[in-house]
């Protein structure tokens, strides 16, 4: 009995530097930030953070009635929507070209695909917002040599969340490959095996066999994918400043930017908003996979 | 057989290759062009005359050198605490019995996807009433543990033998003794993906530091470059392209050293 107790104490001296760190600097901003979305907070306040005007949902209800906020809300959505699909499916053939394809080289090209994952997106999109100029860009230089004449990318609406969306593909696809490269190695050699002696062509087993197995991998990839692109925030803050025309604010940049206004409330309200959607977005993954397994 | 080799993938595969790694090619280049030849149309590949001159004046004018070493202090400090500290609750919660583990474990699995979004405004409150806004420990103490590491060394310490432990416990040993002597050299595969994806985590930070560092001698590499290529003084394009390649490039060589482990790493955890 001694010792079971002896062993409790030892084990929450290993636990008590995270319980703390974990206590402060996480789990109670997370619930400061419920707080004060129902509060008035402002900068102002930053000293005396409890003494402020409780306003219920009023913060909830602004942001719903915010022009601006619907349409940051409206722009994740579509870089949400349009970009994970394109990322994924990218990922999808490199992690299969390099996995059924070919033989030499795998390792080579892996790495090279993967390279862009590592580096810092503010650094990356500094150097895009070079290569998308109308004029001088490399992009439209490329373009130009196949006879097309490319669009002022980040100066146009239309195509100024295109643009961004393709850069995060490009930046993030490496990620979501390896994670299928690992999955397509874990679908049994015999099952193909036995589908081709049958007759069935590559695309078949592909769509037959591959693809059905894979569900679980292309769920949680296509998950923490959206997690990642609901929070984006560096691509425009760097290269469009929320523009032209708000067509590249996102929901993380506005609250930024209500934050920078010393609009704490506020702010706090809306980045709550964005922390339901995500944990809606996780609970469905945990659900689909339950139902699969 | 299964896996054939079709040589034509080479050609779709290569100038997919050419396309993803342009960019950096592109950006290291230019970091050695004169601030006309960036803007020249059409746009040259191989610098006319190359020169440090982008990089020198990033470190006499503009203080990137400063910025350098905070960036490298904080990824260095929150890599130790993270190794050191994740790999401490993950030791108990694989191989001790005590009261709350389980509501322990759920709170780590439930915090595994809080975003800084989420945080960052009370963080700010917090840190400026403690006295600690535009200092370095701001940008260190809230990123020194997290659930993420927590889950990865406990999931991988489940997989090591109990017996050792046990042998360890018949000699006498304090736990303190078999977590340092025993268990954390058997980790090294976990701890080096830990670290590696730690570092690269804080080196590309943003959205905090950018907050919480309100003056220049604060800011670390990505706050300095961010803030410099929107500020609103005339930019120079040949700086920017360098300070872009000071914050891509000793990553990109710590990665090239270390990319087997830590894309293994990353199959096996899935998370980035």
């Amino acid at each position: 009995m001694r010792s079971s107790v002896a062993a409790g104490r030892a084990a929450w001296l290993f636990v008590l530097p995270f319980c703390l760190l974990f206590g402060i600097f996480t789990a109670w901003p997370v619930l400061q930030s419920l707080f004060m979305s129902f509060t008035d907070t402002r900068n102002r306040d930053l000293r005396t953070p409890f003494a402020v005007e409780f306003v219920g949902l009023d913060n909830y209800a602004q942001a719903f009635a915010d022009p601006l906020f619907r349409t940051a809300a409206a722009n994740t959505a579509y870089f949400v929507l349009v970009g994970v699909p394109l990322t994924l499916l990218i990922a999808l053939a490199a992690a299969v070209v390099l996995d059924k394809g070919i033989t030499r080289f795998r390792a080579f090209f892996r790495l090279g695909f993967y390279t862009p994952v590592i580096t810092s997106i503010v650094a990356v999109a500094v150097v895009w917002r070079f290569l998308l100029q109308d004029e001088f860009g490399l992009i439209n230089t490329a373009l130009g040599w196949i006879g097309i004449d490319g669009p002022n990318w980040l100066g146009d609406p239309d195509w100024s969340m295109p643009a961004l969306i393709l850069m995060a593909a490009w930046r993030n696809f490496g990620t979501a490959m390896i994670i299928f490269l690992a999955g397509l190695q874990a679908v049994p050699a015999s099952l193909h095996e036995a589908a081709s002696i049958d007759g069935a062509g590559s695309w078949r087993r592909f769509r037959h066999i591959t693809l059905p197995l894979l569900r679980p991998t292309l769920l949680f990839v296509s998950v923490t994918t959206a997690i990642g692109y609901l929070q984006f925030f560096e691509e425009p803050y760097v290269m469009t400043n929320g523009g032209p025309l708000n067509s590249t604010i996102s929901a993380s940049m506005y609250t930024y930017r209500q934050f920078g206004f010393g609009n704490y409330g506020y702010a706090s309200a809306m980045s709550y908003l964005i922390f339901v959607v995500i944990a809606v977005v996780t609970a469905l993954q945990f659900r689909l996979l339950r139902e699969r397994s | 057989m299964n896996r054939q080799n079709r040589w034509w993938l080479y050609v779709p595969l290569s100038v997919a290759l050419v396309v993803v790694v342009s960019p950096f090619a592109w950006m290291v280049l230019g970091s050695f062009k004169g601030e006309g030849e960036i803007r020249s149309n059409p746009p040259t590949w191989w610098p006319e005359s190359a020169s440090l001159d982008n990089f020198t004046q990033l470190f006499s004018r503009l203080q990137f050198g400063t910025y350098f070493l905070n960036s490298a202090i904080v990824a260095v400090l929150v890599t130790l605490g993270n190794l050191l500290f994740c790999s401490m609750v993950g030791y108990a919660l694989a191989m001790l019995e005590f009261k709350g583990k389980r509501a322990l474990f759920g709170v780590v699995l439930a915090t595994l996807m809080i975003p800084g979004v989420v945080t960052f405004v009370p963080l700010y409150v917090l840190v400026v009433n403690a006295g600690l806004a535009n200092s370095l420990p701001a940008l260190i103490l809230p990123f020194l543990v997290s659930p993420f590491g927590v889950f990865l060394m406990r999931q991988f310490m489940v997989g090591l033998p109990k017996d050792l432990l046990d042998a360890g416990r018949v000699d006498g040993a304090g736990e303190l003794r078999i977590f340092a002597r025993i268990v954390l050299p058997l980790c090294g595969p976990a701890l080096a993906t830990l670290g590696i994806l730690t570092f690269l985590g804080s080196w590309n930070n943003f959205l905090w530091p950018l907050v919480v560092a309100q003056q220049e001698s604060e800011y670390t590499l990505p706050v300095a470059l961010a803030l410099y290529s929107t500020g609103q003084n005339s930019i120079q394009y040949g700086l920017l392209l360098a300070g872009a390649t000071i914050v891509v490039v000793p990553v990109l060589l710590v990665f090239l050293v270390f990319q087997r482990r830590f894309i293994e790493g990353i199959a096996t955890t899935g998370i980035k």
